[in-house]
């Protein structure tokens, strides 16, 4: 039975939208002509291309259903059990049911710590037990390197193949339509000639593929990155925080445009008491210091989730809720700094001839902000949405470690570290949780970073003319 | 310029009264007192007597906003909303909902607060201005472009990253500082010097590469050619010409951050431990003190508008161009 999230139905929404714009930005040169820099810059195709992979895997876990339970023979109706998977719970269903009892390091055959353990002679005696899952086909600790390491070849085999016929097909299809031969057409991806640049998206897809399917063999055998106090896979539990990351980055900035876009561009165009009210609007939301602001509604948030326990069906249900609820607090407080971006633009657009021209022909208001302004602010609005992706990433962190953040029971790094953190004290040190939380929360958000300053570059036509 | 300040703070008072508002609107309108006092008491089936006993002590037992009971101006006053936030506009921030004077630990806790942004401002800014014109310097070279991409790097990285990291690798492995805690006087000299560090460190990222832009959009004018034309030299132009210039900026974007140093930072004093504003704050929040929060809610909007204020002044102190009216 499929069951939409409030969060899934926004993030398919923002996928609808973003693919509207992409056939809207084709047909006009003015938006084709930045993107074709884009396009061009390696640095903004590799960084795109991992983009690509996170986004990917934040989308699969957008799916959400909850599976037939195990059905009693004479049950009428369909019986569904009472947790909500999604589709990448499903393609990753090893990592999650493979839990072991606590803490144990990564690829370690043994837990963390000791317990009792009763041998075949009746001897009881303190030691690592072996652990249920993770290297359980090996007999002992010595097959363990040699085992990783032909797994890992194997794997990195595996995606090398198939990254060669990617290679082969794209440059097949190329041939095809400019009549080359293959093997030229080949050659030519990997050229300086291409509208997109076709070395670096392959060089970072072979890297990614060889990633993932090495560690996608070998997470089927060991726990890549551990496991946590309960026993979790750590290596799914940052796949799953994949998708909070991705939401906070990108619904926030959704549930704020229209505010932003609406109010400033009002501000600007029509100034006198409209400007100062807006004015006034925004100098009080952005006077409370963020991290209070949000810290008071989610407190406020948390009291009335209390009282009013009952109105959810689901653990999984409220934690949505309260994401959404971040989300959009988030946008209250971030939302004013394009308005004023968008303001002082109008202000400036609102004299220029075109826009007197067109009141002179008698448009209404609402028409020239529309047809006018909008479309010449929004490449503000775009560099605003792309800039403030990977900060918002990153303060979800900080706000789960302020406890202000996401539920507890949603997968999150921040939720992560905050859990890992207590155990930095413990010999030997606990460190993978905290490694493998920081290390994906780097990667996507240095790709983000990376992405939107080659946007800005190319969309901000103040540094295009000063070179 | 007095008329200016005049104008600008009497300014200030609708967006305080804006402020007060809209964080007792968060605090009452979603929830009512009861609901207040019963989250606070923790179970969901405490008898109503607990709950007005509660209410009594910690002063929600007024209607919220109008008592009808009450005669003439006791019909606003006498409600939690003149109780709880217009007594905010004389400071009077009350007794916490633990029964603490609220006023009496912001005045003890800004000290440590203070002692650490203060020194993390002073130096992270020498240091950013220093790479940045290096930077600068050799721009459109190698160095250029691996020093933003490093910068880039770094301000993806996550600040408790920098934080963890920092206390794992300078207390735990190398034992150079405590962990974590606080002394007074001297004293607290070994517990200031790593948050500092991290601090100064933490910023390099997002400060550098904000600095270049502003050296390099200055790079871009008139009198940096005129300079060049007269037969100065790089080092001169660069060192002199455009870093006095481009201060003016940098003097305006420190002077906006100035009053907020008094509310500390929240992550870094609650790792290493140290009694400021900013842990007092998560602690409030931690605890769901609701007066401590309203009260910092209030201290953080006034201390913002003092900075806008600030950064106006300081245009006119630096710039001759720019006259207050």
């Amino acid at each position: 039975m499929p069951v939409l999230f409030w969060t899934d139905i926004l993030i398919w929404t923002l996928l609808v939208l973003a693919v509207l714009f992409a056939v809207y930005a084709s047909h006009r040169e003015h938006l084709r002509a930045p993107w074709r820099e884009v396009a061009r810059s390696g640095v903004a195709m590799s960084a795109m291309v991992v983009l690509a992979v996170y986004i990917v895997i934040g989308l699969l876990d957008s799916i959400h259903y909850r599976p037939a339970a195990q059905s009693t023979a004479d049950a009428t109706e369909a019986q569904y059990s009472g947790e909500t998977l999604s589709v990448l719970d499903r393609l990753v269903s090893g990592l999650r049911a493979q839990g072991e009892k606590t803490y144990s390091a990564p690829f370690a055959l043994q837990l963390y710590s000791k317990e009792l353990v009763e041998s075949p002679d009746g001897t009881q005696s303190r030691q690592y037990p072996r652990l249920q899952y993770g290297g359980a086909h090996l007999t002992g600790p010595g097959e363990r390197a040699g085992d990783i390491a032909w797994t890992a070849v194997l794997a990195a085999a595996k995606a090398i193949v198939l990254w060669g016929l990617v290679c082969l097909v794209s440059g097949a299809l190329v041939a095809r339509r400019r009549g080359q031969t293959v093997r030229g057409a080949v050659a030519a991806l990997f050229g300086d000639r291409n509208a997109v640049n076709g070395r670096a998206v392959l060089l970072t897809l072979l890297l990614v593929a060889v990633v993932a399917w090495v560690a996608m063999d070998l997470s089927a055998k060991y726990h890549i990155l551990g496991t946590d106090k309960v026993g979790d896979d750590v290596f799914y539990q940052t796949l799953k925080s994949i998708r909070t990351g991705l939401v906070i980055g990108t619904l926030t900035t959704l549930v704020m445009l229209p505010f932003a876009i609406l109010l400033g561009l009002m501000a600007g165009y029509f100034g006198r008491w409209v400007d100062d009210m807006i004015q006034y609007l925004y100098t009080t939301l952005n006077s409370i210091p963020s991290v209070l602001l949000i810290a008071a509604a989610i407190l406020m948030l948390q009291v009335y989730l209390d009282n009013h326990a009952a109105e959810f069906s689901s653990v999984a249900e409220r934690a949505d809720l309260r994401l959404l609820f971040l989300c959009l607090i988030l946008g209250v407080t971030s939302w004013t700094g394009l308005c004023r971006y968008l303001r002082a633009e109008s202000l400036k657009l609102r004299e220029v001839d075109y826009v007197l021209a067109a009141r002179a022909l008698g448009a209404g208001h609402f028409t020239i902000i529309g047809r006018h302004i909008l479309p010449n602010v929004m490449h503000i609005v775009l560099i605003t949405v792309v800039l403030d992706f990977s900060g918002l990433v990153l303060a979800e962190a900080v706000l789960s470690y302020v406890q202000i953040g996401v539920d507890p029971t949603t997968h999150s790094w921040g939720n992560m570290i905050n859990s890992a953190r207590l155990e930095m004290a413990r010999e030997p040190i606990v460190w993978w949780s905290l490694a493998a939380a920081f290390a994906f929360m780097f990667s996507l958000v240095l790709a983000a970073n990376l992405f939107a300053d080659v946007v800005r570059d190319a969309f901000d036509p103040r540094l295009r003319t000063s070179g | 310029m007095s008329a200016y300040l005049v104008r600008r703070l009497l300014y200030a008072v609708p967006i305080l009264v804006g402020v007060n508002l809209l964080t007792f609107l968060l605090f009452f309108v979603l929830n009512s007192p009861d609901d207040i006092a019963r989250s606070q008491l923790g179970d969901r089936r405490v008898t109503e007597e607990a709950i007005n006993v509660w209410k009594k002590s910690h002063g929600y037992h007024k209607p919220v906003i109008h008592n009808a009971e009450a005669e003439g101006f006791g019909k606003f006053t006498e409600t939690i909303f003149f109780d709880k936030s217009m007594k905010l506009f004389v400071f009077d921030f009350g007794q916490s909902d633990s029964g603490r004077d609220i006023g009496h630990d912001i005045s003890q806790r800004m000290w440590p607060s203070l002692a650490i942004a203060v020194p993390t401002l002073v130096l992270g800014v020498l240091l950013n201005i220093t790479f940045a014109l290096l930077i600068a310097f050799f721009r459109a070279t190698y160095i250029d472009v691996w020093g933003v991409v490093l910068c880039v790097v770094l301000l993806s990285i996550s600040t408790l990253f920098y934080i963890i990291g920092g206390q794992f690798l300078f207390s735990k492995l190398l034992h150079l500082v405590p962990i974590s805690g606080y002394d007074t006087g001297v004293g607290a000299f070994k517990f200031l010097l790593l948050p500092v560090i991290i601090g100064v460190i933490g910023g390099i990222g997002s400060g550098t590469r904000w600095y270049r832009t502003i050296f390099l959009e200055e790079i871009g004018k008139d009198y940096v050619r005129t300079a060049r034309a007269k037969g100065l030299r790089e080092t001169r132009v660069l060192f002199v010409h455009v870093l006095r210039n481009a201060l003016i900026p940098i003097l305006t974007g420190v002077v906006v951050l100035l009053p907020l140093l008094f509310m500390g930072s929240l992550l870094t004093e609650s790792f290493f431990g140290i009694p400021g504003l900013g842990s007092y704050t998560i602690e409030g929040i931690q605890r769901q003190d609701f007066a401590i929060v309203r009260a910092m809610v209030f201290l953080g909007s006034v201390l913002y508008i003092l900075g806008l204020l600030l950064t106006d002044v300081s245009y006119a102190l630096v710039d001759p161009r720019v006259a207050l009216r």
